[in-house]
């Protein structure tokens, strides 16, 4: 079998996996990653997906050894020190989210999507999260909440510039 | 946003909703509280069903019939049974005779046909889907690999998937017993009267499209035994429910068996069932001594979900010639699909009260019949009857609109019952305790910018611009707090409607909430503590809510028809009332008062008139203490309530939508979308919000994509969210919400439910919409889903007077066409 070496929210792992292994079932089953959930079997859905390299992915739709030497954040790794990246916030102060099935996915799709585009347009992120399903918000809550999260994002970096200078 | 609202209402009505500002003063029922319930969810620190680990845990598969309808000659499990981590392989024949059959519990009629219904099929199956073996192995990959080696020998038999075929004398028997369940009639006044020399009468059919109910968690089972103690742990509305049904399935004492509904990622009635892999991991978990897992793949769920509506409906209106109706008859055809699962019967029932919707009427004549067809069984689905009632009405209503050349919205003013009228008892018998529809419609407008849509949609009609305008209102109310027990009595329901809450104030004065109610995304932990901290005068960060679990909330009727709040949230209100009387009595003994004479205020018991008192939290130690307790008081500072409502509540509104429709593609575009429900008093308006923003989406979907569609063999063609289409956010524009606020009078708090109303208002609305926008064309009616390629064919074929050249194809019309649809279409026509 395949041995791979994957780094998971900041900790290095070193697998054996069949080579038919998904990604999202070594982060689930092996891992105990269980904050990422499987919505569907034909990555329609978006409910799995998480930050490989820093895209976003599909783990239902990536084998285990294509993330070999990869590094993988998951909706776990996301707070830094305790404290919620902006994405999640804003997903909570907006309310964001019902049942919560898709929101870690729909979280890490938000932080890539202003990875192209910091500012996006209500249009945009309605484009950009085509690929990410919930059947409880009726996205209007989610599209708010990724433009607050954009705009929190923006702030915090601006605030990390200035002392710099 | 449409540069058509309204810029000013909006803002106010955003600031009304709580969005932009919390009410002042310490009440926290009223607040926009933001959930308790996110912070394990933005998280991942969920526990999701198939989140759960258990050691020595084995995994089970299960091979499905690839035919919807065949007898099983021989099933061979041997070669399975060698597969490398295979621990068992069992065939229906296998477990035949422990598995019980899975049950109904709402035998509708005295001569209702149930039949039998095992988890897994013995001699043969009935839809494409059904379990026909099961293998359990030491993990997933394994346990999906051995189902390959299983060899089944089917002898087929005919399917059939059409309601009106299936009732025909030569057609192919679902059951021996025949293809009709049972035909149930429901009648008030002389409708023979109202039809008789009727002025106006509107004939109609529609079809509600068989739809997959698509709740973003797919199902999930975990069952354990300890000696022969069982835990079940499922994917499920409802823990309380399911515990009874489970025992009398399985023959688990009820003691014995323990129900826990962990977090549930969303059900819209889909999860509000017994289930096949329930019962059957219950079974194989007894056998074997160990715990076993079983997830669904989602294209194992597109299958074998119950799936929602497939109703054939034949309305008529009788009305006069200034519009005001005069009767409405109902002929209805119900899909019970092959089997009758816990509710199947019932959802069609629950509609029959609501074809009248909001209108005064002399008469009212209602007839379904429950049909057999080779496909996977019906069961509730958000509404459940009444948004397939609602559908119809309201689009009946715009018809005789156009008969008599009315506006639409007029022409429901003429009929409805006005806000002076309340209570009010409906044609159905049913008294709709409080509302206001005028309020709610002109809010509706006025937000909407209805005059300025009408202007443009003559603009361009005039234009002959290709891409038409089309308006649609959607008027509705809707039965919720499912339910008075006495009433589902009435209706052969098998059980009460009542709903149960355990206060307990703890030593330390903080407070746990134990409810009957089993959320899956609705935040009652969130609204629940509202409604205790206003009650108990505590902070709201003190209170827990705690539920889903059988071993810790005992009693329930679970979370399903809009009932949580209605009856559960009051409930909880009634235990917290107990709490405060017990601790009344004990401010009255420690301050040595007359109990008549302490005030409650604040968390404070207060003697009338001094400032000497004890805080809630101090009585609560002091009860757990019982030093010095009153004669007869017991220690502790709990309490609980049950509460069984003497009515239904009924929300209502108005929504209106606004479609672009291009006739040389036919492409449809929402445009804006206005909601102004009135659901009573709020707890909470940011959780109000988003069910309805929620609702409106579930409806759209049957509206303009959903449907399960199958073949003339009966195999399902939409097994995967890549064939059957959920809305996704490009699809869908921002919604503008209102509210108005009509307290109901049949609760303390005033609530009225609001799982349902979006979902049951928002697809007559945008099939209204498109109708609308194609009326020029000779247009009158779209079936759903309204399709590019349905619309187009329409167009396409129509090739009438039309304000935009459009060439016919000589193509041939996709059902649902033409002046009177008199006849229906079947599922099979889908021009999807």
């Amino acid at each position: 079998m395949p041995r791979i070496t994957v780094t998971v929210d900041g900790i290095t792992y070193e697998e054996e996996v069949e080579p038919r292994l998904l990604l999202v079932h070594l982060l689930r089953d092996r891992l105990g990653k269980t904050g990422t959930p499987v919505g569907c079997d034909t990555s329609n859905c978006g409910a799995c997906t998480v930050l490989l390299d820093g895209r976003s992915a599909k783990s239902c739709s990536v084998l285990a050894v294509q993330a070999d030497g990869s590094d993988v954040v998951t909706i776990e790794g996301l707070a830094q020190g305790g404290e919620w990246h902006p994405m999640q916030k804003a997903f909570h102060t907006e309310h964001a989210l019902q049942c919560g099935y898709c929101t870690p996915g729909m979280i890490m799709a938000a932080i890539d999507l202003l990875r192209d585009d910091p500012d996006p347009s209500e249009e945009a992120v309605r484009k950009g999260l085509e690929g990410n399903l919930c059947r409880c918000t009726g996205y209007c809550n989610i599209v708010r909440a990724v433009r607050r999260g954009a705009q929190e994002m923006s702030q915090a970096r601006q605030e990390r510039e200035v002392p710099a200078s | 946003m449409s540069e058509e609202l309204d810029a000013g209402l909006v803002a106010e009505q955003i600031a009304e909703s709580g969005r932009l500002g919390e009410p002042s003063g310490a009440r926290e029922v009223g607040r926009a509280r933001r959930r308790k319930e996110d912070a394990r969810l933005v998280t991942g620190r969920t526990t999701w069903t198939d989140n759960i680990q258990l050691p020595g845990m084995l995994y089970m598969a299960f091979l499905r019939s690839p035919m919807a309808h065949a007898r099983i000659t021989r099933v061979d499990t041997s070669a399975a049974r060698g597969r490398p981590g295979v621990v068992a392989v069992y065939s229906g024949q296998d477990l035949a005779d422990e598995q019980g059959s899975l049950p109904c519990a709402w035998p509708v009629t005295e001569d209702i046909v149930i039949p039998d219904h095992p988890p897994m099929a013995v001699r043969e199956v009935r839809y494409a889907g059904e379990a026909v073996a099961c293998v359990v192995a030491t993990d997933r990959y394994k346990a999906a690999d051995a189902l390959e080696a299983i060899e089944v020998d089917y002898e087929p038999l005919a399917a059939v998937t059409d309601m009106t075929e299936a009732l025909a004398e030569d057609a192919p028997l679902v059951h021996e017993s025949g293809n009709r369940a049972f035909t149930w009639k429901f009648a008030g006044g002389d409708i023979d009267a109202a039809f008789r020399d009727a002025p106006v009468v509107i004939e109609r059919t529609y079809v509600q499209q068989r739809l997959i109910p698509t709740a973003m968690e797919p199902r999930a089972v975990v069952a354990t035994t300890d000696g022969d103690d069982f835990t079940l742990y499922s994917a499920t509305q409802i823990p309380h429910v399911l515990r009874v049904m489970l025992a009398l399935t399985t023959g688990i004492p009820e003691h014995k068996l323990r129900v826990v509904a962990p977090d549930v990622g969303g059900g819209f009635g889909s999860k509000l069932q017994v289930t096949a892999e329930e019962v059957l991991a219950l079974l194989v978990t007894r056998r074997l001594g160990k715990p076993v897992k079983w997830t669904e793949s989602r294209s194992e769920g597109n299958l074998t979900v119950h799936h929602g509506r497939d109703q054939l409906q034949r309305i008529s209106l009788a009305a006069e010639r200034d519009g005001r109706l005069r009767g409405v008859r109902v002929d209805l055809l119900a899909d019970m699909g092959a089997y009758l699962m816990l509710v199947t019967p019932g959802v069609p029932l629950l509609g029959a009260f609501m074809y009248n919707g909001i209108y005064k009427m002399d008469a009212y004549d209602f007839t379904c019949t429950g049909v057999f067809t080779t496909k996977m069984p019906t069961d509730a689905y958000r509404g459940a009857g009444r948004p397939e009632a609602t559908f119809a009405i309201e689009r009946a209503m715009d018809e005789l609109a156009h008969e008599l050349g009315l506006d639409p919205v007029e022409v429901r003013r003429r009929s409805w019952i006005t806000h002076q009228e309340f209570p009010y008892e409906t044609i159905c018998g049913l008294t709709y305790d409080s509302g206001n529809y005028e309020a709610a419609t002109d809010k509706a407008l006025a937000l909407f910018g209805y005059d300025k849509l009408r202007a443009e949609q003559t603009d361009r009609r005039e234009r002959r611009d290709p891409v038409q305008l089309g308006i649609g209102v959607s008027t509705y109310t809707e039965m919720c707090g499912l339910a008075p027990s006495r009433v589902l009595g009435s209706l052969s329901y098998g059980a009460g409607g009542w709903e149960h809450a355990t206060v307990r104030m703890l030593p330390t004065g903080k407070v746990e909430v134990v409810t009957g109610t089993s959320p899956h995304g609705q935040g009652h932990e969130t609204a629940w503590s509202q409604i205790a901290a206003d009650a108990l005068g505590v902070p709201f960060g003190d209170v827990a809510v705690l539920h889903g679990d059988t071993a810790i909330s005992h009693k329930g009727m679970d979370t399903y028809g809009s009932r949580s709040l209605v009856v559960g949230g009051v409930a909880v209100l009634a235990a917290c009332e107990k709490v405060k009387d017990k601790a009344r009595q004990l401010a009255a003994h420690m301050l040595e008062a007359a109990a008549d004479d302490v005030e409650f205020a604040d968390g404070s018991f207060t003697v009338r008139g001094t400032a000497e008192g004890k805080t809630i939290q101090e009585l609560a130690l002091a009860a757990f203490a019982a030093h010095d307790l009153p004669d007869g008081v017991e220690p502790g500072l709990d309490a609980e309530a049950t509460f069984d409502p003497d009515n239904f509540s009924f929300p209502h509104g108005t929504h209106l939508c606004a479609v672009e429709v291009d006739t040389e593609t036919g492409a449809c575009a929402i445009r804006s979308y206005v909601a102004v429900d009135d659901v009573g008093s709020v707890v909470n308006p940011l959780i109000v919000e988003g069910q309805v923003h929620g609702g409106i989406a579930q409806g759209i979907g049957q509206a303009l994509f959903e449907e399960a569609v199958h073949d003339s063999e009966g195999n399902l063609l939409t097994t995967t969210m890549a064939d059957y289409l959920i809305p996704s956010a490009a699809d869908l524009p921002d919604f503008t919400t209102g509210r108005t606020e009509t307290p109901a009078t049949s609760n303390p708090l005033g609530v009225k439910g609001v799982g349902e109303a979006g979902t049951i208002a928002s697809t007559p609305a945008v099939v209204n919409a498109v109708v609308d926008a194609l009326r020029p064309y000779g247009v009158h009616d779209v079936r759903m889903p309204c399709t590019p390629e349905r619309i187009w064919r329409l167009v396409a074929e129509a090739g009438a007077p039309a304000p935009a050249a459009t060439a016919g194809t000589g193509e041939p019309a996709a059902s649902g066409a033409g002046e009177t649809t008199t006849s229906a279409s079947t599922p099979e026509e889908s021009a999807r």
